[in-house]
């Protein structure tokens, strides 16, 4: 089969293009030695069936970015029989120096001048026939966001694809040598083939830009913006969740139960407390994801996301973190498996891992509800708001620690160099495949993993025989005891380590397993937790839940988007000793003053 | 010659050298960066944030750090 590869500068449309051909289809693929994913799927071109590639929008064959090793990488470890050169019409002037280095390195090339509409509106005329005899290489213009010249692209890619050659990957390794003659190269071509006006028509793009990023509207714009996202996806995500999760209970009590009666009961437990929980805590995620991935998607693609960038990185620069970072961070807040997954915009490794590092200690909406439960059940409802606001200030501070210490471990060795593309409107097939497609990442890799760390859950807290469930006689309980010279100097006891474990599954289940554990609920739960625990007990249990281990589904993220279990690792590691030590800090402090 | 960053909103001036190391210097050109290209300061981001220029169609961002190597000649 043969394989047609995408390269291109960021923001070319590239993706656009590539998900228009695909459909959506595409599967992520797995190649020697790159770190990132790359999209591939198989399409039908001319008869034949052609792997097509998508690789990382890159500015430059010889640059330093982690991208651009991973083109090099690609190109010079794969047989690739193709490669369709996609830029940008209306910054052709600058954009064609990478396909004549393709080119020189003897790659067969075809270039597709994506945005012909942009262009035209900017006055900019291309006479593609000339171009392509300049070049020596078949040229099509097209806008693939709107699918205007696709066809003709798409015929060029068949002719050329009939006749192209595969370049060796040994010889293009030799070749990638300096080339000084480009720039003359791409000058003459540009001279004979391009008109571009002597000024540029004022742009909407300025009009936009001098209200967003005004020097003291931007900043609360921004954050109006991040709010209305955030309240956005839960408004809306929330009912959905509550929804999927009772046709689910719906299904279990109407089906699942009846059907596997005939089984005993631990077994029955063991399929429906564990495996289906499982199911259901994965399934859970889906509205979100969903949503998250819609809103961004608008963000990124209407250009806001750079914006966003410029206008926080005075702060974030300092924390070696950047403002794309800043964005991810906020929407933590909210859930941060989105977050963790949105991750993927930024281009340097380092960065990503930093800023991974740092969501986990976001407090999440999922950890509001267990510190709504017991504000309200230990502390006044005059002091209430302010436990709450407290926990949010802490999450924010553990946040900075935890960008402080690992800053020089993450290290983000990439320029701060955006490029600000103009305003685009996303089209609503760009947004539905966006999210069509990160769903589906999600599903495939971390099924796995957060329903076996379920089944892994409830048998520690179900085992072995006999016990009652949550006891001290189950393996959690036994976990508990062993761990009391640890959290007794933070304040908490077995039974609230048990419910720990539990929640490790996700921070939600923790009010439930007080339930088990306690055999109370609601009312009377809250009531008997107030008899058990004082307020200093309560405040570094919050402290310790806020930040001890983001729930299982955040860890699976983790491990798929850095790709490795060992970043996995170090995040949990970090995480619980980072809430030791606060909720110590706390809790010792507070008894010392007699609290 | 001045230092990019120096230069006032609005104010336009052309590329007159680049102190860059090879990785930034790459990116720079791919950008647009060039010397001899004509650059306006665009804006600049509140509490030392970063530089917003614009070369030719293209607008790119930057911080302090790099526009520093950056040379330029009104």
């Amino acid at each position: 089969m043969k394989r047609l590869a995408l390269v291109g500068m960021p923001n070319t449309g590239k993706s656009t293009f590539f998900n228009r051909v695909t459909g959506a289809s595409a599967r992520v693929g797995n190649w020697p030695g790159v770190t990132v994913d790359l999209l591939a799927t198989r399409i039908l071109l001319g008869g034949d069936m052609v792997e097509l590639v998508d690789l990382p929008g890159i500015y430059d064959l010889h640059g330093f970015a982690d991208d651009e090793r991973i083109v090099r990488h690609f190109l010079e470890h794969t047989r690739v029989d193709l490669v369709a050169v996609v830029l940008n019409a209306a910054q052709i002037d600058r954009q064609l120096t990478l396909a004549l280095q393709l080119r020189d390195m003897g790659v067969p090339c075809v270039l597709l001048l994506n945005m012909s509409d942009e262009a035209r509106q900017l006055g900019i005329s291309i006479d593609t026939a000339a171009m392509a005899r300049d070049l020596g290489l078949p040229v099509a213009l097209m806008a693939a966001k709107h699918g205007h010249g696709h066809a003709e692209a798409m015929a060029l890619l068949t002719r050329a694809l009939a006749t192209a050659k595969a370049a060796d990957p040994e010889a293009l390794r030799a070749r990638l040598a300096a080339d000084d003659r480009i720039e003359t190269d791409a000058a003459a071509v540009l001279k004979g083939s391009v008109v571009i006006p002597e000024r540029l028509p004022a742009h909407l793009t300025d009009r936009i830009d001098r209200v967003l990023l005004h020097p003291w509207l931007g900043l609360p714009l921004f954050f109006a913006v991040m709010l209305l996202l955030f309240q956005g996806v839960f408004w809306l995500g929330e009912p959905l969740q509550d929804a999927l999760e009772r046709g689910f209970e719906a299904l279990r009590a109407a089906a699942l139960q009846p059907l596997l009666a005939f089984l005993p009961a631990a077994v029955q437990g063991f399929l429906l407390d564990g495996v289906y929980a499982g199911v259901v805590t994965v399934a859970a995620f889906v509205p979100l994801i969903i949503l998250f991935f819609l809103f961004m998607a608008v963000v990124e693609d209407s250009g806001y996301l750079s914006r966003a960038a410029f206008l926080t990185d005075a702060l974030m620069a300092r924390l070696g973190l950047d403002g794309r970072s800043f964005v991810m961070l906020l929407m933590g807040f909210g859930c941060n498996v989105p977050a963790a997954m949105g991750t993927r915009i930024m281009r340097s490794r380092g960065l990503r891992l930093l800023t991974m590092m740092v969501i986990p200690v976001s407090l999440c909406s999922a950890r509001l509800q267990v510190f709504l439960f017991l504000t309200a059940a230990i502390f006044t409802a005059r002091a209430a708001p302010f436990v709450i606001f407290s926990l949010y200030v802490m999450s924010f501070v553990a946040a900075l620690v935890t960008a402080v210490v690992f800053k020089g471990r993450f290290r983000n060795d990439e320029p701060f160099v955006l490029e600000l593309p103009p305003y685009r409107l996303p089209t609503l097939r760009q947004i539905a495949q966006r999210a069509w497609l990160e769903v589906q990442h999600f599903l495939r890799r971390a099924t796995k993993f957060i329903v076996g760390g379920v089944i892994l859950v409830w048998l520690l807290t179900h085992l072995p025989g006999g016990a009652t469930p949550g006891s001290d006689a189950t393996f959690a309980g036994m976990l508990g005891t062993l761990f009391q010279p640890v959290l007794a100097p933070i304040g908490i006891d077995e039974r609230l380590t048990v419910a720990l474990i539990f929640g490790f599954v996700a921070k939600e289940v923790l009010i439930g397993a007080f339930a088990v554990i306690f055999g109370l609920e609601g009312q009377a739960l809250a009531a008997d937790l107030a008899t058990r625990m004082d307020w200093v007990q309560a405040y570094s249990f919050m402290l310790f839940t806020l930040i001890y281990t983001p729930c299982l589904s955040t860890i699976a993220t983790l491990r798929a988007e850095a790709r490795s279990a060992g970043f996995a690792t170090l995040s949990v590691a970090w995480s619980v000793l980072l809430a030791w030590l606060a909720s110590f800090a706390f809790y010792q402090a507070a008894r010392h003053l007699g609290y | 010659m001045i230092p990019l960053h120096q230069l006032a909103p609005g104010d336009d001036a052309t590329v007159a050298a680049i102190h860059a190391d090879a990785a930034l210097r790459s990116r720079l050109a791919a950008l647009g960066v060039r010397i001899g290209q004509r650059v306006r300061m665009v804006r600049k981001g509140r509490f030392a944030g970063p530089l917003h220029i614009r070369l030719g169609t293209t607008d790119v961002i930057l911080r302090h750090r790099q526009a520093g190597q950056i040379e330029v000649a009104r």
